[in-house]
């Protein structure tokens, strides 16, 4: 009563600041709301559809029916599943490190010496990524040919028989190659563009300690790009779990190397698509991306973890 | 090119010449391929198959006749398959992007109810494997019948979180509040701030966003593999893929047609790689953006 007059203009401001506050929520959500549509319709809605999916069976007596989590224990005991699943793993643990070795190497060689050759190689070396992996696949499949590739030629002038890549042997190297080749020059350019954004002041100071190339590499540059090898770490682990187009385009041409079964997601297409078993097809793509989400999110805690504790 | 006023400060040494030999190598082993699409298109059946050097042209030079071949063989429908990754990667690419930089904005510009929440949901997103969403993307749409139509790759393509990050660290950084404010003050309206006062500032992340949303929808496979049954609707990712099967499947039957799937290869390369040369500039700036957070 005694101080009604004299909060007057702070209840008018608080009344316009809570008008502003209004205003930017609704600004906000007129902003992030067509995106966020899109969001739960093909994102949130799909996952939300194939959790629900992979908790029926059809069966071809009595329809489909609940089975709660009857697809799950299949998958995990299908031997097909876990040969994929498997093999995808083997693989990103020797396909991931060696594209970020070769990636970090021609990252660290461009970053240190500058000639017209060098910028010409960065480009290069970047091409790849322009192309379509499945054209990329394509392409080397034509390479790893017996037919047409120069491979017999090549291996022919040291009167050697040529590696055929397309065999159940070699299959594994042939991808890590294809993989290689597709990726590595993205992941340079990546490591490339965060070695450029070092102050190079730092790398007077460590000359003028005695440091030599090696050391300003190894002890300054590549801790420095620690967030962008973890990035591409991520981007490559997330890809190479999904194993799809490569080993899809190289089947054709390595007849009876490559199963139906030989990635997971590969098992899932043919359960979904030419077996028509959408429910179980459901389970693995669920199941893989729950992992592959896990996974890297887990690697992502503990990294951070590790690197806050430097 | 902002690198090449550093470059020229720290050009201390230059020559390296072992180093500049392993690039060699390097290069050599990344061109390989192309080198052998460029030189085996030229060949006919015979020559492709005739036991001649693979790594070198044959006696007979034909580009020209190949071309005809590719873009006559069952009525031009090569043809239709880039035309139809153009305009999937075209619309997939804009309407990503268009969506991407007004959520990066709002995300970055506006204390708005529960953004905090959003935004990590979007950070979650991009540790969802795309892949995993084609099956029931393709169930959801088998409902509404829009499977088998353009809109079944185009409509998927438009998420892209990544996009979504990218704008919004980028909006961020680049572009200050005071200069929106000052803009609100001038008394124009939200849309108006964004469009004239925000956008220019955001260019040249925009134009990265597009060119990686629109390289991934040109580049599509297992998406318009699972929703498109009509092979007049196919990008040429998948049509060259499906040529190839039917290749190796009958391997003596159908040799010509590998001449056909190699110049394919060759054509559908040179738009993309004409891209990347042009726009160099663009790309480079946006993924050092993206490498450094």
């Amino acid at each position: 009563m005694i101080k009604k007059s004299a909060p007057r203009t702070q209840v008018r401001t608080q009344k316009i600041r809570g008008k502003v506050r209004l205003r930017e929520h609704v600004m906000g959500w007129l902003f992030v709301g067509p995106f966020g549509i899109v969001f739960l319709a093909f994102l949130i809605a799909p996952l939300a559809y194939a959790l629900y999916l992979s908790l029926f069976q059809k069966k071809l007596i009595g329809g489909t029916s609940f089975v709660f989590l009857d697809n799950y224990v299949k998958a995990f005991t299908d031997p097909s599943f876990l040969s994929g699943a498997w093999f995808v793993i083997r693989f990103s643990l020797v396909s991931i490190p060696l594209q970020i070795i070769v990636a970090l190497a021609m990252a660290l060689i461009l970053d240190a010496i500058t000639s017209r050759f060098v910028r010409f190689s960065r480009l290069m070396i970047f091409l790849p990524y322009a192309i379509p992996t499945v054209i990329g696949a394509v392409m080397w499949g034509f390479l790893y040919s017996k037919s047409f590739g120069p491979l017999t030629d090549i291996f022919g002038l040291f009167g050697a028989t040529a590696p055929d890549f397309l065999s159940s042997n070699l299959i594994f190297y042939g991808l890590v190659n294809v993989v290689t080749w597709q990726w590595a020059g993205y992941y340079m350019i990546i490591l490339y563009a965060a070695l450029q954004g070092i102050d190079p002041t730092l790398y007077e100071a460590a000359r003028m300690d005695g440091a030599g190339a090696w050391q300003v590499a190894l002890r300054i540059k590549i801790p420095l790009i620690a967030s962008a090898l973890l990035l591409i770490l991520v981007f490559s682990l997330i890809g190479t779990l999904q194993f799809f187009n490569e080993p899809q385009i190289l089947r054709s041409l390595a007849a009876g190397t490559i199963g139906p079964d030989f990635t997971p997601n590969m098992y899932a297409y043919q359960q979904a698509f030419s077996l028509a078993n959408f429910n179980y097809g459901s389970a693995i793509s669920f199941a893989l991306g729950g992992i592959v989400f896990v996974g890297v999110y887990a690697f992502l805690f503990f990294t951070r973890k590790r690197r806050s504790f430097l | 090119m902002s690198d090449r006023s550093r470059a020229g400060a720290r050009r201390r040494p230059q020559r390296h010449l072992p180093l500049q030999v392993l690039l060699g190598f390097l290069v050599v082993y990344f061109l390989v391929p192309f080198w052998w699409v460029i030189v085996n298109s030229s060949k006919d059946a015979p020559g492709l198959f005739g036991g001649g050097n693979t790594l070198w042209f044959a006696e007979r030079i034909d580009y020209l006749g190949n071309l005809e071949q590719l873009f006559a063989y069952d009525n031009g429908i090569y043809g239709r398959w880039i035309l139809n990754s153009t305009l999937y990667a075209l619309a997939g690419g804009v309407g990503a992007t268009i969506l991407a930089v007004m959520a990066g904005y709002g995300f970055a510009k506006y204390r708005f109810a529960a953004r905090r929440f959003s935004f990590s949901l979007v950070l979650g997103a991009l540790m969802v494997p795309a892949t995993a969403l084609v099956i029931p993307t393709f169930m959801m749409f088998s409902e509404f019948g829009l499977t088998n139509t353009i809109w079944a790759v185009i409509l998927p393509s438009l998420l892209n979180p990544f996009g979504v990050y990218l704008m919004h660290v980028y909006a961020r950084d680049a572009v200050p509040d005071e200069i929106l404010d000052a803009a609100r003050a001038d008394g124009a309206g939200e849309v108006r701030t964004f469009l004239q006062v925000a956008f220019p500032l955001m260019r040249p992340a925009v134009v990265t966003v597009l060119l990686l949303s629109a390289v991934a929808s040109w580049n599509n496979y297992f998406l318009p593999l699972a929703m498109l049954s009509d092979n007049r609707l196919f990008p040429v990712t998948v049509g060259l893929g499906l040529w190839q099967g039917i290749a190796s499947a009958n391997n003596a039957g159908s040799t010509s047609l590998w001449s056909l799937i190699i110049m394919g290869a060759l054509v559908s390369v040179v738009p993309l790689v004409i891209a990347f040369f042009t726009l160099q500039r663009h790309w480079r700036g946006g993924l050092s953006v993206g490498g450094l957070r």
